[in-house]
Formats: C-alpha cells, structure tokens, sequence
C-alpha cells in the first residue's frame, strides 16, 4: 500500500524586488505563513528541506533558527531553477520510505542583478563570451521557431497571456498587462528575444508543509508524484549548456524525462491534466515545454495559441499564476511558487486566476545542471 | 614569469591550434563520436578510449544571434557574433562568430579562424576562436 503525502499547508513570499530584506527574512516569512497553516509548530515536523542556489552556506539553518525550530535534520539543497522542487521530491521521499510523518520544504532566493552570473561555467568561457545565458535562450528560440513554424509574434503571444494572468496574482512582480506590439517594440536583447520575453531574475520566497496522509479526506490536495530528472548527454542547445554536441533528434530531454516518470507514478496522462505552472525563463522555453510535457504534440503551438487553450478560461490554463514571466524567478523559491499557486487552484481559491473545476495539476521547472522537475497534484 | 611576455596567449589551453586553424577534440575509439572541449571520457558512452583529433576547420551554420550587453567576465568587444556550427564530424560546437553578419542563414558554411579577443594588463594578446563565412 503506497504512502499518500498530502498538502498540509502553504506559505509564500511575494516575488519581486525588496530593498532591505535578506533572504532569511523572506524564508521566514513563507515558512511561518506555511507551518501556521499546517498547525504545525516545534516538534511538529522531523525534517526540512530547503531548495536555494545564491543564499550561501546553511541557509535553511539560519531560517529555521531565526524562528527556534532546529535541532531537526536541516539540508540544504542546490539543483539550479529546480532546486525546490528537489528539496519536495526528497522531502516526500522520507515520507513514502516511513522515515518521517511530517516534513517542512522551502526555497528562497535573493538574486544578483543584471544577467545572472554562475559559478557553473569556467572563468574563461566567460571570459570568451561563451557563457552567455541569453544567447543560448535566444538560440533554442530561434530553433523552435525554425523547427514549429512559430514567428516572434507567437513568442509575444505567450507574453501577452502570461501578463494578463498576473494582473490578478498579489505575489507577482509585474502585474500590468503588456500588449503584442509592446513586447515586440521592447529592447532586442538577444535575436529573437526582446526584453519583455524573458523573465527577470528576482527574490522570494515559497513553502510547503508535506505530511503523511491519514484516512481519506474529500478536498484534500495531494502529491501524486515529484520526479527530478537530469540530461542525457548530446543535445547541444539543452540546460546543461555543453560546448559540443550531437544530432539530438532522438534523445529525450530531461523535461521529458521527468514528465514520463511523473505521469506513470501518478497514473495519469497530458490529457488528465487540468492546470499547469511551466518554466517559462523566455516565452520560447515554455512554448518548448508544452511539447515536452506532452501537452501537445511537436509544431501544435500555433493552434493551442489561436484556440486560446493555455489561457485562463480555456481548455487548459498554462501559468496562471502570470508564469515567471510576471513573477520573475527566484531560483530556489520558483519551482515551490509553482505548488503554492497549484494547491491555491486545486483548493479553488485563486480567485480571479481560478481554472473552474480544477482537479489535477502540473508543475514543471528546467534549468542548469541540466535539471527537470515534474510535479503532479490532486485533489481528491 | 617570463621578463618578456609571450606576445600572444589561448583564451584557454588546449581548446585550439593556430596553424592551421583548428579545435582540438578527441574521438571515441568505442562508439566513434566526437567530443569538444577534449575529455578523458568520452562524454556520450563513458569509454575512456580516445583518441586526440584536430576537428575540420569548416562547418555549416545550424543557430546564430547577436550579443550586445557584455556578459559578467567577458573580455572582448561587443556586439559579437554567437551560435552553433555543425563539424563534418557530426559535432555541433558552440561558438562566436565573426561580426554579426547580415549573410547568416542556415545552412552557410563557415570557417574556423583565430582571431584576438582582448589585450591582457601586460600587453598580451589574448586568442579565441571563432568562425566567419
Ligand atoms: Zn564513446
């Protein structure tokens, strides 16, 4: 009889930009909000996981001291735009192995300025100009647009859809809707991505009380699989970021990767699914997603994009949270900003940004490493 | 150190030569792909029997963009040239390219050609490489 790991609770730090707070005051502010809703205090919980890549060493520690809740197992976990979706799937680990009942999970970050700068790549390859992340954004866009008949406008498209889901989401960092020829009048940063589609690194904070479910429950939210996948070596333009590769036409992706393994433990396909939160660092990746995912098939963009399907009050809503597009990325927090917003949907109170009668959502992150995570919820 | 600094220095040891302009790869003795920067292990079958290849000077264009904000540790000018070549050996390297070019489309073949990146504090020459049509 497998374990059942439910959503006990829920806390998040709005993103965006904070003058004067560290990101442990931001962390302590989604964790308290998270374990006040679980009614979980000290003793409550026997674990936690933090997901974060910029907050240094001992992180979690210094969150969960500033609110005298150590002496628990603390681990801090760094797996780049994934890195809190890792810090859940090793979080319900624990619980489906029987090592603990109750487990706190949280990401937060407080993101350098400017074009981010990682300790991934070699002082040189910087110093090349080969570690240029936008530029490797913009020509994996110019690939799917090439490969899917996809043109700048559709890239705008997403934008569009995105910034106007965020008008109505009180942690987004941008929540003015944008209209087509804004995004495509905005600064070329990097052919063919404009200011506007790419996302803004940012601050935040999101968490999650994880607990052992008992008997059953109607209403109740719960984890029906949290997978994290890396690459498979030979696809150049992939997360990983190689300086060399192969024809990649037959090696899956670790977005795929991670989506198969996530629909086989959930027992569930693409079509099951109800609502979904995807990356969408540049509005070509999360075009790229929706392939990935399953969610429709290789060049079927265009026709998902005019038949307003991914948009809310369509077939099935993508990123109604407004996507990282609106809300920026926070690294460590994203991927638990995406289950915050998911278990709001599946609860049916996100208010404006509700998929009426949402059921059962996914949530999905790729980045660095390579890493690809998949999360799927229910509500019973 | 050296009184008189070598006049010209790689961006890096080991990823190219100069005469005749070339990368420096490796190739699997196991499943016979290609492999840049060189490795130890082949990075697609885990063999460690390679062997060291200089890679074909010209390729075909497969991606290409323009980078106008010099990214965190960069040396050089911008706007440069950046995108993908596909070798006749069936490796696509990432690389920069000559100033971003009106002429690119998919497919163009291009060339491999060592040119200056930056001068160092002491004057030396700092070499790249990158490919033009
Ligand atoms: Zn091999």
């Amino acid at each position: 009889m497998s374990v059942d790991v439910e959503i006990a609770g829920i806390g998040i730090h709005p993103f965006g930009r904070f003058e004067g707070r560290t990101v442990t005051d931001m962390g302590v502010s989604a964790v308290r909000a998270a374990l006040a809703e679980a009614g979980v205090g000290r003793g409550g919980f026997q674990a936690a996981f933090c997901g974060t890549a910029y907050a240094g060493v001992a992180a979690g520690h210094k969150v969960l001291g500033a609110l005298a809740l150590t002496g628990i197992p603390i681990v801090d976990i760094e797996a780049g735009c994934a890195s809190g979706a890792a810090a859940l799937q090793l979080a319900a680990g624990a619980i489906r192995a029987g090592q603990h009942d109750c487990v706190l999970v949280f990401g937060m970050e407080k993101m350098p300025k400017g074009i981010i700068r990682s300790s991934f790549f070699e002082p040189w390859r910087e110093e090349a100009g080969l570690a240029a992340t936008p530029a490797y954004f913009a020509l994996r866009a110019q690939r799917l647009l090439r490969e899917s008949g996809l043109t700048p406008d559709d890239l705008a498209r997403v934008v569009v859809k995105n910034r106007r889901h965020g008008v109505h989401n009180p942690n987004a960092m941008f929540r003015k809707e944008v209209t087509a020829e804004e995004v495509l009048g905005s600064r070329l940063v990097c052919d063919p991505l404009r200011l506007f589609m790419l996302c803004s690194p940012n601050e935040g904070a999101a968490a999650v009380v994880l607990r052992r479910a008992a008997g059953s429950s109607a209403g109740r939210v719960t984890l029906a699989s949290a997978v994290l996948r890396s690459h498979l070596p030979g696809s150049v333009l992939g997360e990983a970021t190689p300086l060399s590769g192969i024809d990649d036409s037959a090696i899956p992706p670790p977005s795929t990767l991670a989506a198969r393994d996530a629909y086989e433990e959930a027992g569930i396909g693409p079509d099951d699914v109800d609502v979904v939160e995807c990356q969408d660092t540049d509005a070509a990746r999360e075009l790229l997603a929706w392939e990935e995912l399953g969610l429709c098939a290789r060049g079927e963009q265009r026709s998902v994009l005019d038949a307003g399907d991914a948009a809310l009050g369509g077939r099935r809503p993508v990123n109604p949270s407004g996507g990282l597009l609106s809300k920026g990325e926070p690294l460590g927090a994203s991927g638990l900003g995406q289950v915050v917003e998911l278990v709001e949907q599946l609860r049916g109170i996100a208010g404006p940004r509700q998929v009426e009668g949402a059921r059962t959502g996914l949530a999905h992150t790729v980045g660095r490493g390579a890493n690809a995570s998949v999360t799927i919820l229910t509500r019973s | 150190m050296n009184d008189l600094p070598a006049s010209t220095r790689p961006v890096h040891e080991g990823l190219f030569q100069s005469d005749p302009p070339g990368l420096l790869g490796t190739r699997c003795d196991d499943c016979s792909q290609h492999a840049f920067p060189r490795a130890t292990t082949c990075p697609y079958c885990g063999s460690e029997r390679v062997t060291d290849v200089a890679l074909s000077a010209s390729g075909t264009l497969r991606g290409w963009t323009t980078v106008t904000t010099a990214p965190p540790g960069y040396g050089g000018a911008v706007p440069y040239g950046f995108g993908i070549v596909e070798l006749p050996e069936g490796l696509r390297v990432i690389t920069r390219l000559a100033t971003p070019d009106q002429r690119f489309t998919y497919g163009l073949p291009v060339r491999l050609q060592i040119v200056a990146l930056h001068d160092a504090e002491d004057g030396t020459t700092i070499e790249t490489w990158e490919f033009a049509p």
